[in-house]
């Protein structure tokens, strides 16, 4: 009963992972037909973003009293800079290729060999500036009345919105390198996030140890899954979103901006990608290549669980988390310890991480055997789906 | 339509020419560490014609060529290392000993027999590929779905691969470098520039190979099932055999190209089935122009020439270029750039800068419904 217990722990812990890091890769997919290689490295920038928040937390002198709750803090920057250069991307590249799916697989490999580079090669430092700098260009111009975007004036009026972000970046990023000393250096080294004291060490019930960590990432997870659900179906846009990804033209005709859909989507998905990012610091270190492990098992869970299907979403990344505890670990020889002896051996050949792996590929391409679209395919009646 | 074709084979004429030189004239002009690395080169562009069959000409983009490109290799490297492996114990190859493997695993048995390894290297990536292509297409996967997949494989076999120490040496790998061939060390100046003529003489005929595939109804077929699968259904062709034979030779051919690879580089170890690699092999094709044997070659060639003067240079500042390369070649140039000289681009070029003038022509002959210039 404790094996199974802890087992089914783990494979959730597993799981959750995986979970918040497909949750935005399986609405963006969904919605465009988009996938987005570089899903990872938003994790990555999410992750790098957890360091650079527990470093001014550690310096600047008046948000030292705060430290402890630095992680809460580090989720929305992560959920804002991951989404950030989502949407940039969104603007510039992706833009161009919708319809040809393809194309845009091939292009956001290339965003993130760029993005990988650039925290190598980039002091963090400016790297937050330019982010900064990007946020405040995209989104200013929401923030002034319509009427002066127009004609000439308006493009004035843009281009000093952007010289005035650039300017501001510039200035975050010198003030951060002048505070922070680590941040000043590019370094392609892999950086550590400390979990404060409220973090450390575990929970003991019915015998077992809970990691704390662990258990914040399942919250973590419980609430983006929760905040996502009430977004997608309680409010307007996730009413046009839903639609967008149910009927992309139909929308399109009764007025709804699939332009604005497509901005808001992406910038989501890429945003959980940031939360995903925090998670994912608080297991191990975080270096250019954190989110490249992660990558496959993402695009396992949303081929596994369906297109634009949350549920599909969720139960797959948790039977794949549960399954790689299950042979992973070895514990099908634990709790069951007298099987068959040729049984007995091929689960003792599966039995680490990455042997389990292959056996999970395995059994995901048996199961698409049966159910090619998924467990919860979209229904319609089109030839192409 | 004729002075299409005539102006389509002058470009290739005059491609080929500057090849044939090229390759004839390296050998005495290249140091003998240039030379190892064009002969690499000209072996990656093996698998690069294979990606552009399955991608160019079919519309499936495969993420996982590099399955089939390792199991070339290590085909081949087991082969080098079972027979320079006498004076072992056990006559085995040494890395077994250090995993106190005494007796070569049954599988192994049969490599070393040359006739037996040169037909595996091209046959067993070649069932293998077929194997998992039908399983992928017997249920209409296709699309993302399907490269997803190929990639998921590659990661599966690059653990499998990394893991597996008793039987394959695991992460370390099987080194050629000093086993014998021929009583010739492998590594050796006199092996490495046979290795570039083999490589050479292979790139030319799979290149011939692969043209005698697209060109006559199969290679019409192949163009159905990238521009519509559902209608060349509907005309009664299964496209899943089709798509089955064009993967599994693809396969095929990068079992080759690994192989030649792996005896050029001195290694073959799983970083082959890294998931960058494979999707670098995408991108020579994608800037070479796809649907053109050709551009496949020479973007294979030219891209990892420059990678290997850049990667000198400036280490740092190939990904960026590889990676603005990727965003480059799908936003800009979908052709690739043989595909875009082969569409007037370079005279729309110099018409930009102002050093030709455009030619008069009637507009509403030469120019379709997109506005898009025709041939």
């Amino acid at each position: 009963m404790q094996l199974i217990l802890e087992s089914l722990f783990n494979g959730v812990a597993i799981g959750s992972v995986l979970l918040v890091a497909a949750l935005g890769l399986a609405i963006v997919f969904g919605l465009m037909g988009v996938i987005n290689l570089a899903h990872g490295e938003l994790m990555m920038l999410g992750a790098y973003s957890t360091y650079i928040t527990q470093l001014i937390f550690k310096q600047v002198s008046f948000l030292k009293p705060f430290y402890d709750s630095y992680v809460i803090v580090a989720l929305g920057i992560a959920f804002l800079v991951s989404g950030t250069i989502g949407i940039l991307l969104e603007r510039t590249v992706l833009r161009r290729l919708y319809g040809s799916p393809l194309e845009t697989l091939l292009a956001t490999w290339g965003v993130s060999l760029i993005l990988q580079q650039f925290v190598r090669s980039v002091p963090l430092a400016y790297g937050s500036g330019l982010v900064i700098a990007i946020f405040f260009g995209l989104f200013s111009p929401l923030f002034i009345s319509d009427d002066l975007l127009h004609g000439a004036r308006g493009k004035l009026i843009r281009a000093s919105t952007w010289g005035f972000s650039a300017l501001l970046g510039v200035a975050t990023g010198g003030v951060l390198s002048s505070l922070v000393s680590k941040l000043s250096r590019a370094s392609a080294r892999n950086v550590d996030v400390t979990a404060p004291s409220w973090m450390r060490g575990g929970i003991d019930f019915l015998g077992i140890t809970f990691p704390k960590t662990r258990l914040l990432i399942i919250l973590i997870t419980l609430i983006s899954v929760l905040v996502v659900i009430f977004f997608l179906d309680k409010t307007a846009w996730g009413m046009r979103i839903r639609a967008v990804t149910q009927n992309r033209p139909m929308s399109d005709c009764l007025g709804i901006s699939t332009e604005t859909v497509d901005i808001i989507t992406f910038g989501i998905g890429s945003g959980l990608a940031g939360v995903a990012g925090v998670a994912v610091s608080l297991l191990g270190s975080v270096g250019p290549n954190v989110g490249g492990n992660y990558i496959v098992g993402c695009f396992m869970v949303v081929v596994l669980g369906g297109v634009g299907n949350l549920l599909g979403t969720i139960l797959a990344s948790f039977s794949i988390g549960i399954m790689t505890d299950l042979i992973g670990a070895g514990r099908l020889l634990t709790i069951w310890p007298d099987m068959p002896s040729p049984l007995y051996s091929t689960i003792d050949f599966f039995a680490t991480t990455s042997m389990a792996r292959v056996m999970i590929f395995a059994l995901i391409v048996i199961f698409l055997q049966f159910r090619p679209t998924g467990m919860f395919p979209q229904k319609g009646r089109m030839v192409e789906s | 339509m004729s002075i299409f074709s005539t102006k389509k084979s002058w470009i290739n004429l005059t491609i080929w020419v500057l090849i044939i030189a090229l390759i004839i004239s390296a050998p005495s002009v290249l140091p003998v560490f240039r030379l190892n690395l064009l002969g690499r080169y000209l072996s990656l562009a093996i698998v690069a014609l294979g990606v552009d069959l399955i991608w160019g000409y079919t519309g499936m983009l495969s993420l996982g060529q590099g399955i089939f490109f390792a199991l070339g290799g290590y085909c081949a490297a087991m082969f080098l290392q079972l027979n320079s492996a006498g004076e072992f114990p056990n006559g085995i190859p040494e890395f077994f000993g250090l995993y106190g493997v005494e007796k070569l695993p049954f599988f192994w048995e049969p490599f070393k027999s040359s006739i037996f390894t040169l037909i595996s290297i091209w046959l067993l990536p070649a069932i293998i590929a077929g194997l998992l292509g039908y399983l992928v297409f017997r249920n209409r996967i296709k699309g993302v779905y399907f490269s997803i997949l190929t990639q998921a494989a590659l990661l599966v076999f690059f653990n499998f691969f990394n893991g597996q120490q008793k039987l394959i040496n695991g992460t370390n790998g099987l080194k050629t470098d000093v086993t014998q061939l021929f009583g010739q060390m492998v590594g050796s100046e006199i092996m490495q520039r046979w290795f570039f003529w083999i490589s050479a003489v292979l790139v030319i005929l799979a290149w011939f190979f692969a043209r005698w595939i697209v060109r006559d109804r199969f290679g019409n077929i192949l163009i159905g099932i990238r521009d519509d699968e559902a209608r060349v259904r509907f005309t009664g062709y299964n496209p899943v055999i089709f798509k089955t034979i064009i993967f599994s030779i693809a396969g095929g051919l990068a079992g080759i190209s690994g192989a030649l690879y792996t005896v050029q580089s001195g290694i073959v170890s799983p970083q082959f089935m890294t998931v960058p690699f494979s999707i670098e092999m995408v991108i020579w094709v994608a800037v070479g122009g796809r649907g053109t044997l050709l551009g496949a070659i020479l973007g294979a060639v030219f891209i990892n020439y420059a990678k290997s003067l850049v990667s000198e240079a400036l280490p740092a500042s190939w990904m960026f270029i590889q990676g603005g390369l990727f965003i480059l070649v799908v936003t800009a140039l979908p052709e690739g750039v043989l595909g875009w000289i082969r569409k007037d681009g370079l005279r729309k070029l110099l018409f930009l800068i102002g050093i030709n003038k455009k030619l008069e022509t009637y507009p509403s002959l030469e120019v379709n419904e997109q506005g898009e210039v025709k041939g």
